[in-house]
């Protein structure tokens, strides 16, 4: 691959054991840069909201996009919809520091995801599972997430992914090197990248946690499952008290497995973002972009 | 040896895997508490330093870092860490750990699509060294007693004044051992 590609993975591993926030205006960004956020995306509407009001959901306003950019000296990352590669070009040409291009908008592409490489600007993509997340590497995203199951602060969906992630980055490691050919076959991805995985334990990328982590608890069970670090939407700015909630998720997932710190920062946070179960929902967004 | 790595943020797990291949310990500085073990050198790795820096004071190990680099420790500050070592920021008022007499400016190269590999690197005393630079700071000024080591067209991007060395790239992500043998031998 390119110098490009590699300065791109790289950039991921600057983010690792930071969290990254979903916001909407320039306000929302500061608020998110002072409470210890190590990058930003900007989003038309957060998750929660999305699903509320329902109909299409797009790529942000790129005014409201270069506001967040000034407004903040972090990474800003931005979304895109599945297979909108225009989308893409524009969020390119405002020089954003990483797409995502995100099964949380709504699709613009029931079959084909953006060859991504052919963009200089890095991809990040949700995946369910390790086949997912080799496709979307193949197609040349530089970075990894759970899908989760976005705007419902339930973390089942996204500990089941990680799970699911990890188990199957085990089975392929512990395989023989003539089993993997059929392995690649089976899960719909270039050798090449099963091959990685088996000599090296984990993906060829960095592989963050998101969708629907709403407390400090949540941000450390991912992080102890594995997880490098942390996608918050709807978490931070639909809870009672976003700056005091975002600073103590800030500090979780530095100190994840010290469970005295993490019991004494989730204290008097206020209301969590309401919550539904994955299961009482209509629209699995999880269920997007395969 | 044992090196302690600053693992608040960032890419610290990348120094770590170095200083393996060297035949060093290494231990993660997370909290206070873990600064009372006994270390020979710090490293202070990329990442963001706004979080790291935040992290450093709310986290109390900001200032006990301060003073034990002011009484000698050495250190090794790489991207993010060489904004948390500087006098100065460049536009900024805010300051982090301060020790090292130079101005430095973040993102000085610009967002993502600025970030660069340098093939033609050379580092005094270490010689040509292939560079990272990911939304890079580089070094506007310094004091006359900072010794320069390295410069990229005309940006001084590596510098080292008494025990403390400090880079704007990422010799963490070169495949190549020497950078952080030049710090082992520094202790």
């Amino acid at each position: 691959m390119n110098r490009q590609y590699e300065l791109n993975k790289e950039l991921a591993q600057m983010l690792k054991g930071g969290v990254i926030m979903d916001v909407t205006t320039p306000e929302q960004a500061k608020i998110a840069e002072s409470a210890g956020a190590c990058a930003v995306m900007a989003l038309e509407r957060i998750p929660a909201d999305i699903r509320t009001a329902g109909g299409v959901s797009r790529m942000s306003d790129p005014k409201m996009i270069r506001g967040i950019q000034q407004a903040v000296s972090i990474p800003v990352m931005a979304k895109c919809r599945i297979g909108h590669f225009v989308e893409a070009q524009l969020l390119e040409a405002i020089e954003i520091d990483y797409i995502d291009e995100s099964e949380v908008l709504s699709p613009a592409d029931d079959i084909f995801h953006i060859d991504k490489t052919k963009f200089r600007v890095p991809f990040v993509c949700g995946a369910r599972n390790l086949g997912e997340a080799l496709r979307r590497i193949s197609e040349g995203a530089s970075m990894i997430r759970t899908k989760g199951e976005a705007g419902t602060g339930d973390i089942a969906q996204a500990v089941h992914h990680m799970r699911m992630m990890n188990r199957t980055i085990a089975k392929v490691s512990s395989m023989r090197e003539d089993e993997l050919f059929d392995e690649a076959k089976r899960l719909c991805v270039p050798h090449a990248l099963i091959q990685y995985v088996h000599e090296n334990r984990r993906l060829p990328v960095v592989n963050f946690a998101a969708g629907g982590v709403a407390t400090p608890a949540d941000a450390a069970l991912m992080m102890q499952l594995g997880a490098e670090g942390v996608f918050i939407g709807s978490g931070i700015f639909k809870s009672e008290n976003p700056e005091k909630r975002a600073e103590a998720i800030v500090k979780t997932v530095t100190n994840y497995t010290d469970a005295a710190m993490i019991a004494k920062l989730s204290e008097d946070l206020g209301e969590a973002m309401v919550g539904i179960n994955a299961d009482e929902i209509e629209l699995l967004m999880a269920e997007r972009g395969k | 040896m044992k090196i302690a790595v600053l693992a608040v943020q960032g890419a610290f797990e990348e120094h770590e895997k170095v200083l393996w291949q060297l035949g060093a310990e290494t231990m993660q500085l997370r909290k206070a508490a873990d600064l009372e073990a006994d270390f020979d050198g710090l490293i202070l790795p990329g990442g963001e330093s706004t979080v790291q820096g935040k992290l450093l004071r709310e986290l109390s190990m900001l200032a006990p870092i301060r003073d034990r680099i002011g009484n000698g420790l050495p250190v090794f500050a790489t991207c993010a860490g060489l904004i948390l070592l500087a006098e100065h920021i460049s536009g900024d008022d805010a300051t982090h750990i301060g020790t090292l007499p130079v101005t430095v400016r973040r993102n000085a190269y610009g967002r993502q699509l600025g970030s660069f590999h340098y093939a033609e690197g050379s580092i005094k005393g270490v010689g040509n060294f292939p560079m990272e630079f990911i939304r890079a700071p580089y070094i506007e000024r310094t004091a006359k007693c900072v010794d320069t080591l390295a410069a990229v067209e005309g940006h001084i991007v590596g510098v080292r004044y008494k025990k403390q060395l400090a880079v704007a790239f990422h010799p963490e992500l070169a495949g190549d051992t020497r950078m952080h043998q030049y710090f082992l031998d520094m202790i």
